[in-house]
């Protein structure tokens, strides 16, 4: 069971009070009926699976109910860092 | 009966407390301080169980959690069954009733065992897999003659009556075993100022020291450990968990943590206690001193009961007053295993011969068994076993220096217990749950625990540390860095002498040769639980499968309960060598919680009967109880399914409730209905975004029906929404999608438009709602509010701030039945005031009482959808008919909008959904029927569409039906058909999904 740094209340809590809810700094494009479907399936569908680093958002749904960005990686579980919605990632994978 | 193999004096049992015990069925004494195993062996009862796919007799031959055979089902009464117990870790207690698991009519005379070379025979490694392969039909029978056959325990039939229950705990430093090394680390950590939880699965502190003739410090072994348990106790912050095993390592140095609180007491818990206690440590360090497991060797019918590993036989002597036998032949490849030999000369007993896999022996212990006259044959090794039912001889021959091939004669020795010993595997597992791969060390022959990005230290045995003065450093290490790194000034912890063993060098060899090669020698077993014998691995090897996970699945290696703590090692280097590889090459498959098996209660804990999951009730549920509802769970909510009246059937009574809402008053309890307060600025941009309809114009005093897609343009929820004031609205949602919903809006504004100001809060329980519907609503509600209810100033789809039963409220007038009628909201603690209020003046209008099953055929004679139950996920707004409901002029490209464009949503053969009647109207089709156009086409057939929502309407006197078919919409009056599984074909019609009222006329009066 993870033990996760909620940026927003400050503290490390138990991965029960947490959803994950997937990959992170997917931005909704700005301008939607102009997309191809192929853009809009990438943006509605298409996922990445990295062994190693990934960004995903995570909710604190019994705590706080923010969102949050947390860089785990998913081979070993270690969380890298947490860091708020708009801000970008310090631990980023090489290449 | 007598214990013919306890000793008179010594171990830690207590013999002025003799404990009885039944084990299958006959009556035998022990003493408190016995497991079921010493107490077993004490008596000489030599089987225990027989095997899975030969049916062997097989016999006790560890002494701890890697036991392989002595898995014993436990209970005296049906409720207090607990199966795949290790007689080996089980304590002893008065009227303690046990049995094994397998063999019929018993395991002394067992029936298959006559049948042992068929079963063998049809059985050959791979079986599942070549079973599975074909015929495939065979499974199910073959699973019931493999299950009857080798029992792997059984569950109780009746409901356990124990409680287990779990505690929340947090510690600088975790100490996951109580041997030497863990005990100093502990010792040295507390002294240090740490919070310490030092936890181990045996019954007392001490490990193997328990089971030791070792001084320390000047003192007994036993009294060394005894000061330190007593110096631990007196630290404020360290917590002692004995019978306390640590079952799982998981992500971020969480540990869990199965105690027996009362298993070790009785059959049942006391009174007031609890049987089992999951500890959930979150722990800033961990050190694992878990130990290692002795290996036993690989060789012919090294199965037959008296084969054992040798330090079991040394922990059943110095622990237990027991000698397992008479006369003791001991094969060993190190030598630490010659302790065993003068344990057991000790006792009293022959030591027939030492047998010695090395050409040289040279270590102190080597000169101490010499020293005694016992006989020492080197470069040779115990070949062959006889005996069935218990070792009567063996064969020794002399081996070459690899140990690869017999090159001595054979001589046949006479004894009837054989230890062996290939030397030390620690105990990685822990180290392994969380994804590290253990490595290989070729100067201990065993894998230790690899990298890991876990907090974690190791120390003696799991380290490949097992000289007594090394361990105890290695722990006092331990503990010190564990300090140091949790910021604490490190204690300084005096080691104490123990006396200083010189040691020859250790022999590589897990697999004894014969003069026959594997194929055709004598069974030689690597893995007892599961019959697997080197032969088998060879012939899984010959059979392409080479890599360890391979060998491992087509063979059964280490899938037992005993997870192969014992075997394993010795099977992946027979791998190794059969597809000359080297150990490292070869791997090891890696080990998952549980250590150990654990009860289902105990993962359970106090999460079962009503606090399984929490219920939520309505502020009129007292009501309900009162007027005999019966419930439907939705979500966590009970909502009043339907009030049967004495003697209805549940046809009867919705007949009834559905005619008294169209014909005079209805009253439904609406409160689980998802309520969110919306309030900010941007509160109304924010709905115009998340909704396919339309927003902006919508005045203070109006509600309005809106869908919520997802970005792939499917429906997922749907409701009314209110507007309180110019920047605040009342969303209500599904009474199961609140909190999805909830989430969800709280997603977009965070994530995507921060910009809005917009405010988001679950009033669900704030609200008491009672919907009032039918033709008498307003008159009823007329009589109790001062709010003025005329069709003119009180239009549909309005709603008004005013007083009902004297309390102020919410009155909405919104219509899921599409009657005239009025949602009533109240703060949730007038609930039952107003709705008894309502009751009271009701009664000349015959207000009834309704449930959730007559509003889903109410709304769906409307042809009304219910969000989950005619959506799943796969249907847009146009599939749905209600294209009325997308607002694609928006100016902002709302969520679902370009998802509903996408080239497959706008296909005009999607399934639509429609209206259903059945040619026979008394014929009411079954949700989930699936429709086809010509129910005589061979199968598979073509499938159109599934029915959502089928009722019988009693308003309309016949069935009705709403359901998906492909171009539905187009296809008004066509007819499908609904061949069901019992074999009838229901033909019906395809029709408006609005069955009564399609003007609407009802709800505008």
């Amino acid at each position: 069971m993870l033990h996760i740094y909620c940026p927003h209340c400050c503290e490390l809590r138990e991965e029960e009070e947490f959803h994950a809810k997937g990959q992170a700094h997917i931005a909704r494009p700005l301008d939607p009926d102009n997309c191809t479907d192929a853009e809009w399936g990438n943006y509605v569908f298409y996922r990445k699976n990295p062994r190693g680093l990934h960004h995903e958002i995570w909710y604190h749904s019994t705590g706080c109910r923010k969102f949050f960005n947390v860089t785990r990686d998913t081979q070993t579980y270690a969380i890298k860092e947490v860091y708020k919605i708009g801000e970008q990632p310090q631990v980023v994978a090489e290449g | 009966m007598s214990q013919k193999n306890r000793l008179q004096s010594g171990g830690r049992i207590d013999r002025s407390k003799a404990l009885t015990f039944t084990y299958n069925g006959r009556q035998y004494k022990g003493y408190q301080g016995d497991t079921i195993a010493s107490a077993l062996l004490a008596n000489g009862v030599d089987i225990v169980a027989r095997s899975f796919k030969y049916s062997r007799p097989r016999g006790i031959v560890a002494a701890g959690a890697e036991e392989p055979n002595a898995v014993l089902q436990v209970g005296a009464t049906e409720a207090t069954q607990v199966p795949n117990v290790r007689a080996t870790q089980q304590e002893l207690y008065d009227g303690l009733v046990c049995g094994a698991t397998n063999g019929w009519p018993s395991v002394e005379s067992d029936m298959m065992g006559l049948m042992g070379k068929v079963g063998g025979n049809m059985m050959p490694p791979g079986f599942y897999y070549k079973t599975f392969m074909y015929p495939q039909s065979m499974w199910k029978t073959y699973e019931k003659f493999i299950r009857m056959a080798a029992g792997l325990g059984r569950a109780p039939k009746e409901v356990d009556q124990d409680e287990y229950d779990a505690v929340n705990q947090h510690c600088d430093l975790m100490v996951v075993g109580a041997g030497p090394a863990g005990l100093m680390a502990a010792l040295t950590a507390a002294r240090s100022g740490a919070r310490v939880i030092i936890a181990d699965e045996q019954s007392e502190f001490g490990g193997h020291l328990l089971s030791s003739r070792e001084r320390i410090g000047g003192k007994s072994a036993a009294d060394w450990v005894a000061d330190i348990v007593e110096e631990l106790a007196s630290y404020p912050d360290v917590l002692m968990l004995p019978r306390s095993t640590v079952n799982g390592y998981h992500d971020h140095n969480f540990l869990t943590i199965n105690e027996n609180r009362s298993d070790y007491k009785g059959d049942k818990a006391p009174a007031d206690q609890v049987r089992q206690r999951m500890h959930r440590v979150r722990a800033h360090w961990v050190v694992l001193a878990t130990g290692a497991h002795e290996r036993p060797l690989v060789y012919g019918y090294n199965d037959v009961p008296g084969c054992m590993i040798a330090s079991a036989v040394s922990t059943y002597i110095n622990r237990y007053g027991v000698v397992p036998g008479n006369k003791l032949v001991l094969m060993t490849t190190n030598d630490s295993a010659y302790q065993t030999a003068l344990d057991w000369a000790d006792a009293g007993r022959e030591v027939v011969a030492v047998v010695d896999t090395r050409a040289k022996a040279e270590g102190d212990l080597v000169e101490a068994v010499r020293k005694r006259g016992i006989k020492v044959i080197t470069g040779s090794a115990v070949i062959e076993v006889s005996g069935k039912k218990r070792v009567s001889g063996v064969t020794v021959a002399a081996i070459d220096a690899k140990g690869d091939k017999v090159v001595g004669g054979a001589q046949h020795m006479s004894c009837d217990t054989v230890a062996s010993s290939g030397g030390w595997s620690p105990v990685v597992h822990l180290s392994c749950h969380t994804g590290s791969r253990p490595v290989w060390r070729e100067d201990i022959f065993g894998f230790v625990p690899g990298p890991t990005v876990q907090k974690q230290l190791i120390a003696g045995g799991i380290n490949g540390t097992y000289a007594l003065e090394k361990v105890l450093a290695e722990g006092v290490e331990a503990g010190r860095e564990a300090a140091t790194r949790l910021g604490l000034t490190a204690a300084d912890v005096q080691l104490p002498n123990v006396r200083s063993l010189s040691e020859g060098k250790a022999m590589e060899l897990y697999h004894i040769p014969h003069t026959k090669p594997t194929s055709r020698a004598p069974k030689q077993f690597v893995d007892y639980q599961n019959d697997v014998t080197a032969a088998a691995i060879e012939l899984a090897t010959r059979e392409g499968f080479e890599a360890i996970e391979h060998v491992k699945r087509y063979t059964a290696m280490g899938f037992g309960t005993d997870q192969g703590k014992l075997g394993n090692i010795n099977g992946m280097a027979i791998t190794a060598k059969s597809v000359g590889q080297t150990i490292p090459e070869t791997g090891t498959t890696v080990f998952r919680p549980n250590y150990t098996p654990i009860a289902f209660g105990a993962i359970a804990g106090r999460n079962c009967k009503e606090l399984f999951e929490p219920k939520r009730f309505s502020a009129m549920h007292k009501w309900h109880e009162e007027n005999g509802a019966l419930y439907e769970d939705v979500g966590q909510w009970k909502r009043p399914w339907y009030f049967p009246k004495a003697g209805e059937t549940m046809q009867q009574s919705l007949d009834r409730e559905c005619k008294a809402v169209r014909e005079s008053v209805g009253i439904l309890d609406a409160s689980t209905l998802g309520k969110i307060d919306i309030q900010g600025k941007d509160a109304r941009e924010f709905l115009a975004r998340v909704y396919t309809n339309a927003w902006a114009k919508l005045g203070v005093g109006k509600c309005r029906y809106g869908l919520m897609c997802k970005e792939d343009g499917m429906v997922f929820d749907d409701g009314v929404t209110s507007c309180l004031g110019e920047n605040h609205f009342l969303m209500t949602t599904t009474t199961g999608g609140a909190a999805g919903v909830l989430e969800w809006l709280e997603l977009y504004h965070q994530t995507e438009w921060p910009e809005l100001e917009v405010y988001f809060t679950s009033v669900t329980d704030h609200w008491a709602t009672m919907t009032i519907s039918g033709p008498n609503s307003r008159k009823l509600l007329a009589e109790l509010t001062d709010i003025d209810l005329s069709n003119d100033t009180f239009k549909f789809m309005d709603w008004r701030e005013g007083s009902v039963a004297g309390v102020p409220a919410r009155v909405f007038r919104i219509s899921f039945t599409g009657e005239l009628s009025f949602e009533v909201n109240v703060q949730a603690n007038y609930g039952l005031h107003v709705w008894e209020k309502l009751f009271e003046h009701g009664a000349k209008y015959n207000l009834t009482p309704y449930g959730t099953e007559t509003m889903h055929i109410l709304r769906a004679e409307k042809g009304f959808i219910i969000a989950g139950q005619d959506t799943d996920g796969s249907v847009t707004p146009h599939d749905l008919g209600m294209s009325w409901c997308v607002a694609d002029s928006k100016p902002f490209s709302y969520i679902g909008k370009r998802g509903m464009m996408r080239s497959d949503c706008v296909r005009k053969d999607r399934k639509q959904m429609v209206g259903l009647k059945t040619k026979d109207p008394k014929v009411v089709l079954p949700e989930g029927a699936q429709a086809v156009a010509d129910p005589k086409q061979p199968i598979p057939m073509d499938l159109l569409g599934h029915v959502s929502s089928s009722y019988w309407s009693a308003n309309l006197n016949r069935s009705i039906a709403l359901g998906f078919v492909k171009g539905g919409l187009e296809r008004m009056g066509e007819t499908v058909y609904y061949p069901l599984a019992d074999g009838r074909v229901i033909e019906a019609e395809i029709c408006s999904p609005i069955f009564l009222d399609p003007k609407g006329e009802r709800q505008n009066v």
